[in-house]
């Protein structure tokens, strides 16, 4: 076992934008990669189970789970951190929306929340409070019991269909 | 000085408004700093090897295999950090009888727990620690292990902790009253058992703590996710042989603490052994698992409670006999006999009565040691007491809300005494049940519930009041001797920009403190909130504080800020008459500029006052006051607690098929005085809702009886999620307390102190024609269609 794990592979991505080549060890999931070899601390590990959402980045335009998906797997991808989307400012409407609506407390669920919320904001149409809550439910939070992070998405659908729409 | 509170066009008016969180920014876009975010040079991490058997013999450690996995630095025993971390034992004075054994950072000779530390193992990575972790070799000699609270004291229970002489932790039981004759003479006496399951807080960021031992400096830096962190630091200090003066103590970012991390964990005392004894900085961050097997449990209650009350449904005596059962050490330094204490103290709180008895039974067992978590004992008194009111207001044919309004305090009786000895300044129980039944236009809800009703469709409507123990004095530890301040300090000064600097002793886990000092803060002296900086967690930094646990950020620590800042307010007024030759009194600070009072007209903007006093203080009048610095602590001290009051409303339907239960909507009306953040306070009575909602639906820790964690994972220890939770009402009565200048108390709480209660409560109103009851936590399909006799028992 601890030999295979020990094999590192070669990879080549882009992350928030910019190339990224590294040399991973075959075992090491993307969040860790992400965490410990870019410095890129927004995506948090806390379940570690896949269940939780802490960890939720954009691959090829989709919401993963950083905990479920190995460094080597992102090879030949497309990343994006809550860092880099905030760099880019694709989701600038979404966060004022949430510190307005004070839809986070302790804030380490959020760019999970973001990137999943970001996910549902992206389909076609004006999302439900019963959808909105849907997609959000493998985001786990702790402090705000969800109410406000529901309002601030479901603003932030708003407002863009309006915009769409103009 | 006083502020009119009750002026909202007066200046600088931002107590009582939602102003933006200073740190939301930061939190969104991912530049928050947690503890494991924090690398330092020559870092290295520890992981635990944990006890598998719940009692066991430690017979032998073989760690040869370990110290040769590539990457490892080093690997300790018990034996070897107890020679240099003394044990500590978790008692306080005045919880009178309560006992434990000496606790040490790793199990010495004998492990007690499913995942008791065991063998730290210390290496350039984690990865590498946790194969190290692997081949360590203990040889466990298994013990009998005590897994139920009920038989922990029989004759054939074996004895947990021999030197304790039985397994009886603390026993406490209060009388007020003639509470035999009471029940005697009573026209309707209502029993019930009760249970609220073994909870965990499940915090998204795992406990995590990073320490460094600079053998130069002889200094010790903790980064660590705490609520408390003066209390840590005398702790390390204390229990490492090392001045207090030279730990010091850094809290920055916490994702989620809610009572978890304001407690002292083994593993957590051992990173910082072992940064001490390698002389370089040591990172631990639990697992999952580990925050299942190691974070306290709580809320691990059985009670038995009667309530008698005459015809009119007047509550004559309450009877309450409760039993908890806490793992097998009690958690320094605030030890696991408070929570059942606490059901003693709560319970029947909202209701004038003159016959109560409460006992509590605190019991050790082989599973994680429970202790306070957010809201502590109020959970198991409001459902207790709560559902035996529901419970006799059926038997009397009378309506939820009317027994309710019958027996609680009226609003004009303060200061009263309870039945059991608590102290109330000031509620307004009948005030907030008005609101409530104009938020949820009861009336309306009854009639849309009996017209579904007649379609076969079961909603239920759950009603609780409850009581909330805020602001505590040191009445709660302090008097029991432990390191726990209770009161709160705050430095406020203006720099040359005329710019402010709060420096608070109380913590930001996530809840708002950074914002409410801020606004605070700004209204005391001048300015706009934006203009103040507020700085939290580091011992080295801020005033000696108390931290953030027993809702008391916003009453106490708010309040020192107050102070400290219109003290400083009349400082740089002071400056400001010797710079205009104007009388001091007839100036003020209004958006940051010094103005007349009674005009309005400007006089200098702050900047300017700042400019002469730092650079040009040779022009101002030798001798004057220049100190735009101002400290002030704030403590409690004509009730030893500042009790706040509220009611909680849920509407929600029992699926009678498959015994699933979907929330619709649920209401809170509470009185935290003054509301300092409107935003804010709603968001934490919302958040608290849903923790208390988790463990009326959810949350429930399973063992075997060999005392084996069954469900360690968040795949297997169900917590509320989005999809699952209602949208919640809030209303707000204010009685401030007379205490302070602020008049704020506590709202942390509140929300997970009811929700369990109005659950339950609706639960029952919907399964009452169907002459089904629960009241086991959490209520599950598989209970609730057992209430049902859908499943046999």
């Amino acid at each position: 076992m601890t030999d295979v794990f020990r094999d590192r592979i070669d990879i080549a991505l882009t992350v928030n934008g910019e190339p990224v080549e590294a040399r991973v060890p075959a075992g090491q999931h993307l969040v860790d990669f992400l965490r410990g070899e870019l410095g890129l601390t927004g995506a948090h590990a806390s379940c570690e189970h896949g269940v939780c959402g802490a960890c939720t980045v954009r691959v090829d335009g989709q919401a993963v789970r950083g905990c479920l998906m190995l460094a080597v797997q992102a090879d030949r991808t497309e990343v994006w951190t809550v860092e880099g989307l905030s760099d880019s400012a694709a989701i600038r409407d979404l966060q004022d929306a949430f510190v307005a609506r004070n839809a986070l407390q302790c804030g380490f669920c959020t760019p999970g929340m973001l990137v999943s919320a970001q996910e549902l904001l992206e389909a076609d149409g004006v999302p439900s409070r019963e959808e909105i809550r849907e997609h959000l439910s493998g985001n786990y939070c702790r402090c705000t019991g969800y109410e406000a992070i529901v309002d601030a998405v479901e603003t932030v659908a708003r407002a863009r269909a309006g915009k769409g729409a103009a | 000085m006083t502020i009119r509170f009750d002026n909202p066009d007066r200046p600088n008016s931002y107590i009582g408004k939602t102003v933006p969180r200073p740190n939301a920014a930061r939190l969104v876009q991912g530049r928050g700093q947690y503890v494991d975010d924090v690398v330092l040079p020559r870092l290295v991490h520890v992981a635990f090897v944990r006890s598998p058997l719940a009692h066991a013999r430690i017979a032998a450690i073989d760690t040869a295999e370990a110290a040769r996995v590539k990457g490892v630095v080093r690997v300790f025993t018990g034996e070897e950090l107890a020679a240099v971390c003394t044990p500590w034992v978790a008692v306080l004075a005045h919880l009178k009888g309560l006992k434990s054994p000496p606790q040490y950072p790793l199990a010495v000779g004998r492990a007690t727990w499913v995942g008791e530390p065991v063998v730290a193992v210390v290496a350039t990575s984690r990865l590498a620690a946790e194969e190290g972790a692997n081949m360590v070799d203990v040889d466990y000699e298994p013990l009998p292990a005590v897994t139920d609270m009920m038989t922990a004291l029989d004759a054939g229970t074996p004895v947990l902790h021999e030197e304790m002489g039985d397994n009886l932790a603390f026993r406490r039981l209060h009388e007020q009253g003639d509470v035999d004759a009471a029940f005697a003479a009573a026209h309707t006496v209502v029993e019930a058992h009760f249970t609220t399951a073994r909870h965990t807080g499940v915090t998204p960021e795992p406990r995590s703590i990073l320490v460094d031992w600079n053998p130069a400096e002889g200094q010790m830096t903790a980064w660590h996710a705490t609520q408390a962190p003066h209390m840590i630091q005398t702790v390390l200090a204390q229990h490492l042989d090392i001045p207090e003066g030279r730990v010091r103590v850094i809290c920055g970012d916490v994702g989620g603490s809610y009572g978890i991390k304001v407690h002292v964990y083994p593993d957590e005392v051992a990173t910082a052994a072992i940064a001490k004894i390698l002389g370089r900085p040591v990172k631990f961050i639990a697992d999952r698992l580990e925050s299942f097997n190691t974070d306290i449990h709580a809320r691990d209650h059985e009670i038995v409670a009667r309530l008698a009350v005459d015809e009119e449904g007047r509550i004559l005596a309450m009877d309450v006999d409760d039993w908890t059962a806490i793992g097998s050490y009690s958690v320094y330094p605030r030890t696991s006999a408070i929570e059942g204490n606490q059901v003693v103290n709560l319970c029947g709180g909202p209701y004038d009565f003159a016959n109560y008895r409460a006992r509590t039974s605190v019991v050790f067992q082989n599973k994680v040691p429970t202790c306070q978590y957010r809201a502590v004992g109020h959970p198991i008194a409001v459902a207790v007491t709560e559902g035996l009111v529901d419970m006799a207001a059926a038997r009397l044919g009378m309506d939820p809300v009317e027994i309710r309004r019958r027996n609680m305090y009226r609003d004009n009786a303060y200061p009263v005494t309870s039945p059991a000895m608590m102290r109330f300044e000031g509620l307004s129980h009948h005030a907030s049940m008005n609101r409530l039944m104009e938020l949820m236009d009861y009336d309306g809800l009854r009639a849309e519930q009996a017209a579904l009703r007649a379609k076969g469709i079961y909603r239920g409507i759950g009603i609780a009041s409850f009581i909330e123990l805020t602001n505590p004095s040191p009445f709660m530890y302090g008097i029991g001797g432990a390191r726990i301040s209770a009161q709160d300090g705050c430095t406020v000064r203006m720099d040359p920009d005329g710019s402010i600097v709060a420096l608070s002793g109380v913590t930001e886990q996530g809840q708002g403190t950074e914002a409410m000092l801020s606004q605070v803060v700004a209204e005391g002296v001048g300015v706009s909130p934006d203009r103040v900086r507020v700085i939290t967690g580091d011992t080295q930094v801020t005033p000696y504080g108390g931290g953030t646990w027993a809702s008391r950020g916003a009453g106490i620590g708010g309040e020192a800020a107050l102070q400290s800042a219109r003290a400083l307010r009349h400082s740089i007024l002071e400056v400001a008459g010797a710079m205009l030759q104007a009388d001091p009194s007839g100036l003020d600070i209004r958006a940051g500029q010094v103005v007349d009072t009674a005009s309005g007209e400007a006089r200098m903007p702050l900047e300017e006052l700042g400019r002469i006093v730092y650079f040009r203080g040779d022009t101002l009048p030798k001798g004057l006051p220049r100190e735009l610095v101002q400290t002030r602590h704030f403590i409690t001290s004509d009730y030893p607690f500042a009790f706040t009051n509220g009611v909680q409303a849920s509407w929600l339907e029992v699926d009678t098929e498959t015994g699933v239960v979907k929330l619709l909507k649920h209401w809170c009306v509470e009185d935290c005085g003054r509301v300092i953040n409107p935003l804010l306070v709603d968001e934490q009575i919302r958040g608290g809702i849903v923790q208390g909602l988790g463990g009326a639906l959810y949350e429930e820790i399973h063992y075997d009886g060999e005392g084996q964690l069954l469900n360690g994972s968040m795949a297997d220890y169900l917590v509320p999620m989005a999809a699952e939770m209602p949208d919640m009402v809030i209303g707000h009565v204010e009685t401030p307390t007379m205490e302070s200048m602020l008049g704020a108390k506590g709202a942390g709480e509140a929300g997970t102190a009811g929700s369990p209660a109005a659950v339950m409560n609706a639960i029952n109103d919907a399964l009452r024609p169907l002459g089904a009851e629960v009241t086991a936590m959490p209520f599950t399909p598989e209970r609730i269609l057992r209430a049902l006799r859908v499943i046999g028992n």
